[in-house]
C-alpha cells in the first residue's frame, strides 16, 4: 500500500470539512460560486469513496480493510479509521445521496436560507466520519458533527412547522446523545477500552461481575442508535420531522436512519458475535421483535397517510424495521441480502422525497414555501375533484409518473426492479439457512410473512396515492420542473436499474461484506496489528 | 465520597428527566442541561473514583491504576462538556425562534399562552 493511498482513508472526512469551513465566510450573495465549490467537493468525495470501494472489492476475501492510524499512535491507544467493505459502501452511498440533494437544491432550495452548502458539507463529513471510525468515542464525536449539521438543515427554509419539528428533533437527539454517552462510559468501565476491535477481543474474557455492566452499557448504547434508526417505539419523532423538512434535506436524511442501522450492523456481529462467550447474540431477540413492530407500525402508517411526504416518511420506517428484523437473524447470508436492501431503499427513498416536491408543486399553488401536510389539505380535496380537466399528460407528468412508479416498485420489492432482488435474496437466505430436511422455524415464517405483507402494504399505499395524483385529474396546472431538479432523480433511479442489471456482482460484494462482519477476526487483526509509519532518516527532525 | 457522587448523579438525572418530560420549552432545555451534567459526572465515575491520585505518570512510580487515576474518562468528559454545551446553546436559539413564531412556549406551539 503506497503512502498516498494510505491517506485516502481520511480524505472523505477532510475534504468536505475543509470545503465547508471555506464556504462559511463566503457571502451569501456568491451562492453560485458556493454551489460550484460544493459540487466539486462532493464529486471529489464520491471519487475517493469509489476508489476505496474498488480497493475493498479487490481485497482478498479474508482481508480486514485499510487502517489509518491518526497521529501515528498504535491501535488500542490512538483513534483509528478503518475502510473495509462496509465502510467503503456506506461512504459511497452517502456521497451519492448528498450529491443528489445538492444538485436538486441548486435549482431553488439553496436560497431558502443561509449556509445551506456549508451545512450539507459538514453533514457529509460527519456521515463519512461515522462510517470510517473504529473507535466508540470518536463515533460519538462524529455523530454530534452529523447531528449538529442536521439541526441546521432541518431548520433550512424556516417557517413555523420546521421550527417546531426541529425543536422536537433536537430534544430527542440530545436525549439520545446522553444515552450514547452513558452507554459508552459503561462499556469503558467494564472493559477498559473504546477501540472497537480491541473491545471485540476483550468481551469474551470479561469477568462475570463486569458482564452485567457491559451488557447494560451495550443495551443503552443500542437504544441511542435505535432512536436514530427509528425502531418502534422510539420512532414517533421521525414522520413528523421528515415530512416537513426541505425536500433536498429529506432526501439526504434517507441515509440518516441508515446510520443507526450501520452502527448496529457493524457493532452487533463484531462485539456480540458467535465468539462473545456468554454474551453471544446478546439482545438479538429485542432487535427482531423491535424490527417487526417497526414494520407493522410503518405499514399501518403508510396505509393511513394522506399526503406524499408522510407516505415517504413511513416508507423510511418500513425499510428501517425490515433491516433491523432481518439483521437480527444473525446470519451472514441473510445480512448480505439485507445490505442489498439497504442500498436500494436508501436510493429509492431519496429519489422519492425529491420526486414528491415536484409532484406537490403541481398540486397546490404556492407549495414552494411550505411542505403542506394532509391536515392542511383536509376537506379541500372534494372540491378539487369536482371539475375533471381532461388534458393529455404532458412530458413532465409522464416523467414524474414513471419516476413514481419506479419508486413504488423499488420500495415494495416488486419485479422487475432491484427491490425485488433484494427481498428475494433475503428470503432465499432465510429459507436456505435452515437445514435441508428441517422445516423453517417460526421466526423464519414470521419474517417471510413480514417481508411479503409489508411489500403489499407499500404497494397498496403507493398505488392509491399514485392513482389520486396522476390519474384523477385534480388541477390543470403542470409543474414547471427544471432540468437540474429532474437530473438527480433520474440518476438515483437509474442507479437502482443499474443495480438490477449488475445484481450478480453487487450481491457478491455485499455477501463478502456480510461474511467479513460475521467473522471479524480479519478486521480485528488488521486494526490491532496495523503498522505505524516509521520515520525515515530523510524526513527525520521535522 | 462514592455515596455523594452517586446521590448527586441520581438527583441530577432524575430532575433532568422530569423536566425533560414537561411541556414548556424552557423546562425541556434545563432538563437536558441537568441530564448532561449527570452524564458528565457518570463518565467521570466510570474511571473509578479515587482521591488525591494524579492522572499523569510519574517517572519513578510503577504505572498501575492503584496509584494513578484513569485519564481517559477525564478526557472524554472534556469532549462531552464542549459538545453538550454547544448543542444546548443551539437548542436555546431554536427555542427562542419557536417562541417568536408561535408566540407560545409550549413544545407543540399550542396551549394556553405563557
Amino acid at each position: 500500500m503506497s503512502l498516498a493511498f494510505e491517506h485516502l482513508v481520511i480524505l472523505p472526512i477532510l475534504l468536505p470539512l475543509a470545503t465547508a469551513a471555506l464556504m462559511v465566510p463566503l457571502d451569501e450573495r456568491r451562492r453560485p460560486l458556493k454551489a460550484v465549490i460544493a459540487v466539486v467537493s462532493t464529486l471529489g468525495t464520491l471519487g475517493i469513496a469509489l476508489a476505496l470501494l474498488s480497493f475493498a472489492d479487490a481485497q482478498a476475501p479474508g482481508a480486514g480493510g485499510a487502517v489509518y492510524l491518526l497521529g501515528n499512535w498504535p491501535a488500542p491507544f490512538g483513534i483509528v479509521l478503518v475502510a473495509d467493505r462496509l465502510s467503503a459502501l456506506m461512504i459511497t452511498l452517502a456521497s451519492i445521496v448528498v450529491l443528489a440533494a445538492l444538485v436538486f437544491s441548486i435549482a431553488r432550495w439553496q436560497s431558502a436560507g443561509s449556509h445551506f452548502h456549508s451545512l450539507l458539507q459538514f453533514q457529509l463529513a460527519g456521515l463519512n466520519g461515522v462510517f470510517l471510525t473504529g473507535d466508540l468515542f470518536n463515533l460519538f464525536v462524529f455523530f454530534e458533527v452529523l447531528l449538529a449539521a442536521s439541526y441546521g438543515l432541518v431548520l433550512h427554509g424556516s417557517g413555523v412547522l420546521r421550527v417546531k419539528a426541529s425543536l422536537h428533533y433536537i430534544a430527542v437527539n440530545l436525549a439520545a446523545s446522553a444515552l450514547f454517552l452513558i452507554g459508552v462510559s459503561l462499556i469503558y468501565g467494564a472493559t477498559g477500552t473504546l477501540n472497537m476491535a480491541d473491545l471485540a477481543a476483550r468481551i469474551p474474557t470479561v469477568a462475570d461481575s463486569e458482564r452485567m455492566l457491559l451488557e447494560a452499557g451495550a443495551a443503552i448504547l443500542g437504544i441511542a442508535f435505535l432512536v436514530k434508526a427509528g425502531m418502534w417505539p422510539l420512532c414517533f419523532w421521525l414522520p413528523g420531522t421528515y415530512s416537513v423538512v426541505a425536500p433536498p434535506v429529506a432526501a439526504m436524511f434517507s441515509i440518516m436512519t441508515k446510520v443507526g442501522i450501520y452502527v448496529i450492523v457493524r457493532l452487533w456481529p463484531l462485539l456480540f458475535g458467535a465468539e462473545a462467550g456468554a454474551s453471544a447474540y446478546f439482545a438479538g431477540d429485542w432487535l427482531l421483535v423491535g424490527g417487526i413492530a417497526t414494520v407493522v407500525f410503518g405499514a399501518l402508517g403508510l396505509l393511513a397517510s394522506q399526503d406524499l411526504a408522510r407516505l415517504a416518511s413511513f416508507n423510511v420506517l418500513v425499510s428501517s424495521g425490515t433491516l433491523l428484523a432481518v439483521v437480527a437473524v444473525g446470519n451472514a447470508t441473510v445480512t448480505g441480502g439485507a445490505l442489498f436492501y439497504l442500498v436500494i431503499s436508501t436510493l429509492a427513498i431519496s429519489a422519492f422525497f425529491l420526486l414528491i416536491e415536484l409532484i406537490e408543486r403541481g398540486r397546490i399553488a404556492g407549495a414552494d414555501v411550505l411542505a403542506v401536510t394532509a391536515e392542511a389539505l383536509g376537506d379541500d380535496e372534494d372540491e378539487e375533484e369536482v371539475e375533471p380537466v381532461g388534458i393529455a399528460i404532458p412530458a413532465t407528468m409522464a416523467m414524474l409518473g414513471v419516476g413514481f412508479a419506479a419508486c413504488a416498485l423499488l420500495l415494495a420489492g416488486m419485479p422487475p426492479l432491484a427491490g425485488f432482488i433484494a427481498k428475494f435474496l433475503m428470503m432465499d437466505a432465510m429459507l436456505g439457512s435452515t437445514a435441508a430436511d428441517a422445516a423453517p422455524d417460526a421466526t423464519t415464517w414470521t419474517l417471510l410473512a413480514l417481508l411479503l405483507l409489508s411489500g403489499l402494504a407499500v404497494m397498496v399505499a403507493m398505488m392509491r396515492t399514485g392513482i389520486r395524483v396522476f390519474w384523477v385529474p385534480i388541477e390543470s396546472m403542470v409543474p414547471t420542473v427544471r432540468f437540474l431538479e429532474m437530473l438527480p432523480i433520474v440518476v438515483l433511479l437509474s442507479l437502482c436499474v443499474a443495480l438490477t442489471a449488475k445484481a450478480g456482482s453487487a450481491a457478491r460484494y455485499l455477501q463478502a461484506t456480510a461474511e467479513g462482519l460475521y467473522s471479524p477476526q480479519a478486521y480485528m487483526k488488521s486494526v490491532l496489528t496495523a503498522p505505524r509509519v516509521e520515520r525515515t532518516e530523510a524526513e527525520g527532525g521535522s | 465520597m462514592e455515596i455523594i457522587l452517586a446521590l448527586s448523579i441520581g438527583a441530577l438525572a432524575s430532575s433532568g428527566v422530569w423536566l425533560l418530560l414537561r411541556s414548556r420549552t424552557y423546562q425541556v432545555l434545563i432538563g437536558l442541561s441537568l441530564l448532561s451534567y449527570a452524564v458528565n459526572l457518570f463518565i467521570f465515575a466510570m474511571g473509578r473514583v479515587q482521591t488525591g491520585a494524579p492522572p499523569i505518570l510519574k517517572s519513578n512510580v510503577p504505572g498501575d491504576l492503584a496509584r494513578f487515576t484513569d485519564p481517559v474518562p477525564q478526557a472524554l468528559v472534556l469532549t462531552a462538556i464542549v459538545i453538550t454545551f454547544a448543542m444546548t446553546a443551539l437548542l436555546l436559539v431554536v427555542l427562542l425562534a419557536a417562541r417568536g413564531l408561535s408566540r407560545n412556549d409550549h413544545v407543540d406551539g399550542r396551549g394556553s399562552g405563557s
